[in-house]
């Protein structure tokens, strides 16, 4: 059978499916969890945060992440009425401990619970030279700490400050969206902590999902949209101040 | 025959490419470690590893397995949402080895005020007070039922 450029180039795409199926789909160890069947990503809900910090505990417990460093960690936002560009932010130990009271001083005031954005297109996966940054299937981004380098350039390519040396580990380090949970069926150690429901975790390929509902019927953004970084955590009531 | 006499030279040059290929493959397999490109462009060894990591939250369905009862009474309340571990803490451990492992009873004084103290940043419906003027001291528990801190109980509305 002899071939033209055209039916080649047709063959391709099915080329690509068919090699996805070549590659493994259960996670060693994971025999119930199949990679392709879930799009990982987080609806982080404005309205219902209130700054407890249950889900910084929960993620330094569940993770043994360094005392001073932060997976996930909570932000205030104060926003004068007069001056919406320049919002005041605070985030004592992370937001661990919770906040103290706050002065009415008008304007508005929240909190933003911030974390790894898992992004589709993630700044720090593509800068890092030895490809120790990796999107698994399932759309979730880790880090292979064996790959590492301690070579930083991760950290300060994150737009959304995310990552951090680990003092003891000598390597890049951040959220892996609690890869060891996921792949069991349960949910991620903040989301189990968080006390109002603020923080969801969210199987976009799953259909029964609730995010889908939510997505059509809420005024949904995800941070930074102009860098075009493919975030999948999506902050319901996101302030336009919100850095 | 006469044209293919001068074909030894090609033969070198084939021989030094196939010894090159060698050399790359042997390479290849020596660096390359075993579990690249299992499940993805990516070493398939650092997912098991990120992926085995044992747990520290069992998670709510663990804990309403042996505690129907508790779970029961939280359903109707307004703490129906929250997870136990969320106040309790971390207790992967406990649902191991329910026996030997006990979990501490978590100090009401500072578990109701981490989410419930006064705060300008929290959303205005939320439930908060000052601690000191609401109960003067008294540990919250006094008044309220935790899994069901409902008002009927004696707190304020």
């Amino acid at each position: 059978m002899i071939l033209n450029r055209r039916q080649i180039l047709l063959l391709l795409p099915a080329a690509a499916v068919a090699w996805d199926s070549v590659l493994a789909d259960n996670p060693e160890g994971s025999p119930n969890y199949k990679m392709s069947e879930h799009w990982w990503g987080m609806l982080i809900d404005i309205t219902k945060c209130i700054g407890c910090g249950s889900c910084v505990r929960a993620c330094e417990m569940e993770n043994d992440v360094p005392e001073g460093y932060f997976r996930t960690w909570v932000e205030r936002y104060h926003v004068s009425d007069w001056h919406i560009e320049n919002p005041e932010v605070d985030s004592p130990n992370g937001g661990m401990d919770g906040f103290p009271p706050g002065k009415a001083e008008g304007g508005k005031n929240f909190f933003v619970p911030k974390m790894c954005n898992h992004c589709v297109d993630s700044p720090c996966s593509q800068v890092c030279p030895v490809g120790a940054t990796f999107h698994t299937p399932d759309g979730v981004v880790l880090v292979d700490y064996d790959y590492c380098l301690g070579c930083r350039y991760c950290i300060q390519a994150c737009p959304y400050g995310c990552r951090f040396f680990h003092p003891k580990k000598h390597t890049a380090d951040k959220c892996t969206l609690c890869y060891h949970r996921i792949t069991k069926g349960l949910t991620t150690a903040c989301c189990e902590a968080c006390p109002t429901g603020a923080r969801q975790l969210a199987d976009l390929k799953n259909p029964n999902d609730p995010i889908h509902a939510f997505l059509k019927t809420h005024s949904v953004q995800v941070l930074k949209p102009h860098l075009a970084t493919g975030s999948k955590l999506f902050y319901n009531s996101l302030d336009g101040s919100v850095r | 025959m006469g044209e293919f006499k001068d074909i030894a030279h090609l033969i070198r040059l084939a021989g030094v490419f196939l010894l090159g290929l060698i050399f790359f493959l042997v390479f290849r397999s020596v660096t390359i470690p075993k579990s690249f490109g299992r499940y993805g462009p990516f070493r398939g060894a650092a997912l098991v590893e990120l992926s085995s990591r044992p747990l520290s939250f069992a998670g709510h369905a663990a804990c309403e397995n042996c505690h129907p009862d508790v779970a029961a009474l939280k359903a109707n309340g307004v703490h129906k949402s929250l997870n136990c571990e969320s106040c309790h803490g971390p207790l992967a451990k406990h649902a191991d080895d329910p026996g030997n492992v006990k979990p501490v009873l978590p100090d009401v004084a500072q578990l109701c005020i981490r989410c419930h103290s006064e705060n300008i940043a929290k959303p205005a419906g939320f439930p908060q007070v000052n601690a000191k003027e609401h109960s003067g001291g008294q540990a919250c528990n006094t008044c309220h039922q935790p899994h069901s801190p409902g008002f009927d109980a004696g707190g304020k509305k």
